[in-house]
């Protein structure tokens, strides 16, 4: 299998401060690649980094052509989408209109109402919010909104930053299981970022552990999740 | 009464076209949190074009349009080429940005017309006849404002571009992340904002003549009715421009007189800034630190 997003030697900078120093690593077509590590390690810059939102050095390589430095607009139109860290919900607008931007870029419009059916049928629940204001739903809902945005961009390539982020277990079980489910109906490849790193290696296919801006560990999600030594010292649990 | 029916209906007119300098003002106060201050020279230099454009012969409507094309164009271009390099500048480098256009404006205007005041024409006859109660040119402001903003109402409602732009306006961030454009956004914005100045202007042209400090006093009551109505809310600033060209109208003729009209606008401004910064239905926005 052909590698979907190739990451080597990232560096990343927030003005004059560099956040990444070197960040190598791989998603397959199809895969889902968890990134790991303590607050601070640079796990959300790394997504903010593959899809343009800051500055960078090193290669962002997708399908092996190289994005550095192209907008963050036109990185999506690839095929890219990313849940943002806190969601990114338009929390004026509507479910619907929510939903109704994620389809912005799709250029077949017949398209977009089959899009909608199939986010319907993984979040059943946005279909009864669907005139209701997106910052009057709850926190599981705002995240199921953000995924389902995502969604229906028709994406190849799923960015998502902590969808765990605040929400009670329960709820968080659900969208993991829903992104599963994304993952192999839609055969969406996914690059999670999580703090809760026992839920990422139960989803993912491969971990990557990242401290102050560098990869320091990496594997198959199975080997790692049994590594003591790497649970103890990076994972903390 | 009849001084009464008069009084509200003149105010109604001038109300919509304070209510359009106000609702181009918020557009592009919603999506950039700047206050236009070349607002009203812009419309002005609109004013001057849709004169040009008939002083060569063409029919009234058709300047009309072409003079809003005009203008929309403008806005787009300036700024993209000028406004866009000042998107993270300080709030005063921005506030000498906009007096420079003010004054670019106002110049280029008496450079090419000269500052010597002109008649513009009224679609709606006529102006002399003081018999009817309300003047036609009074109705036919309030009809043509009321059809521009119901047309803006539905773009911004309906389409998927209104979408955007509102999209783009609330959370840049994010409407980047669904593939939003947001730079050509603030342009287009920028672009309908120039537009609705523009027709503000040609309606007020008839009114107060065509000379190149037309706006100045109209810009004035522009930014009292957004404030008033709630400078991040655009139905607010409508409303507060129809509330005010009343208001206007009343106070100076049972109170203060005619001549003392504009300061019921500036007692207005430092009155909302004083009692109730939000405006009438804006929105109280807090921000941490």
């Amino acid at each position: 299998m052909a590698a979907l997003l190739e990451v080597k030697g990232l560096q990343a900078y927030y003005g004059q401060t560099q956040a990444l120093h070197d960040v190598s690593f791989e998603l397959v077509e199809g895969g889902i690649t968890t990134l790991l590590g303590a607050n601070g390690a640079g796990k959300t810059t790394t997504l903010r980094a593959v899809c343009g939102m800051v500055r960078t050095g090193g290669d962002v390589l997708i399908d092996g052509k190289r994005i550095n430095g192209i907008a963050t607009e036109e990185v999506v139109r690839m095929g890219v989408a990313h849940v943002p860290e806190g969601r990114g919900t338009f929390v004026n607008l509507t479910v619907e209109e929510n939903l109704k931007l994620g389809s912005f870029v799709q250029r077949d419009k017949s398209r977009v109402g089959r899009d909608l059916d199939l986010v319907f049928n993984y979040f059943p629940r946005l279909k009864e919010r669907l005139q209701q204001q997106a910052g009057t739903l709850s926190g599981g809902e705002q995240q199921m909104l953000a995924i389902a945005r995502a969604l229906m961009l028709g994406p190849r390539l799923m960015l998502l930053d902590e969808p765990s982020f605040g929400l009670a277990p329960l709820v968080v079980q659900e969208i993991f299981r829903i992104m599963r489910r994304i993952n192999e109906e839609e055969k969406v490849s996914m690059l999670l970022v999580e703090q809760n790193a026992a839920l990422a290696l139960n989803l993912a296919d491969h971990a990557y552990v990242l401290e102050t801006g560098n990869v320091v560990m990496s594997g198959p999600a199975s080997v790692v999740k049994d590594d003591e030594g790497i649970r103890r010292s990076y994972l903390g649990y | 009464m009849d001084l009464l029916v008069q009084q509200i209906s003149s105010g109604l007119a001038n109300g919509a076209i304070y209510a359009s300098v106000a609702l181009a003002l918020v557009m592009i106060y919603t999506a950039t949190e700047h206050i236009n201050f070349a607002q009203g020279e812009m419309a002005m230099f609109s004013c001057y074009v849709a004169w040009q454009l008939i002083d060569w012969g063409m029919p009234y409507w058709v300047a009309f349009v072409l003079a809003i094309a005009i203008s929309f164009m403008g806005g787009v271009a300036i700024e993209r080429v000028i406004l866009r390099r000042f998107h993270n500048a300080p709030a005063l480098s921005l506030i000498i940005v906009f007096i420079g256009l003010l004054v670019i404006f106002n110049s280029m205007a008496g450079w090419i017309w000269s500052f010597i005041i002109k008649e513009f024409p009224s679609p709606f006859r006529d102006l002399s006849t003081g018999t009817t109660l309300v003047g036609p040119h009074d109705l036919g402001v309030v009809a043509v404002t009321l059809v521009i903003l119901t047309a803006l109402f539905l773009f911004f409602r309906f389409t998927p571009l209104g979408l955007a732009m509102r999209a783009a306006a609330q959370n840049p961030v994010s409407a980047r992340l669904v593939g939003v454009r947001v730079g050509w956004m603030l342009a287009l914005g920028w672009g309908l904002a120039a537009s609705v100045g523009a027709v503000a202007g040609m309606m007020v042209a008839p009114i107060v003549f065509l000379d190149p400090n037309m706006m100045a006093g109209i810009l004035l009551y522009g930014f009292a009715s957004a404030l008033l109505g709630g400078i991040t809310n655009p139905g607010g600033a409508v409303l507060g421009g129809f509330i005010l060209g009343v208001l206007e109208n009343l106070v100076g003729t049972y109170i203060i007189g005619n001549d003392l009209k504009l300061t019921v606008a500036l007692v207005i401004v430092v009155s909302v800034l004083i009692f109730r910064p939000s405006g009438l239905f804006g929105k109280v926005r807090v921000k941490r630190v």
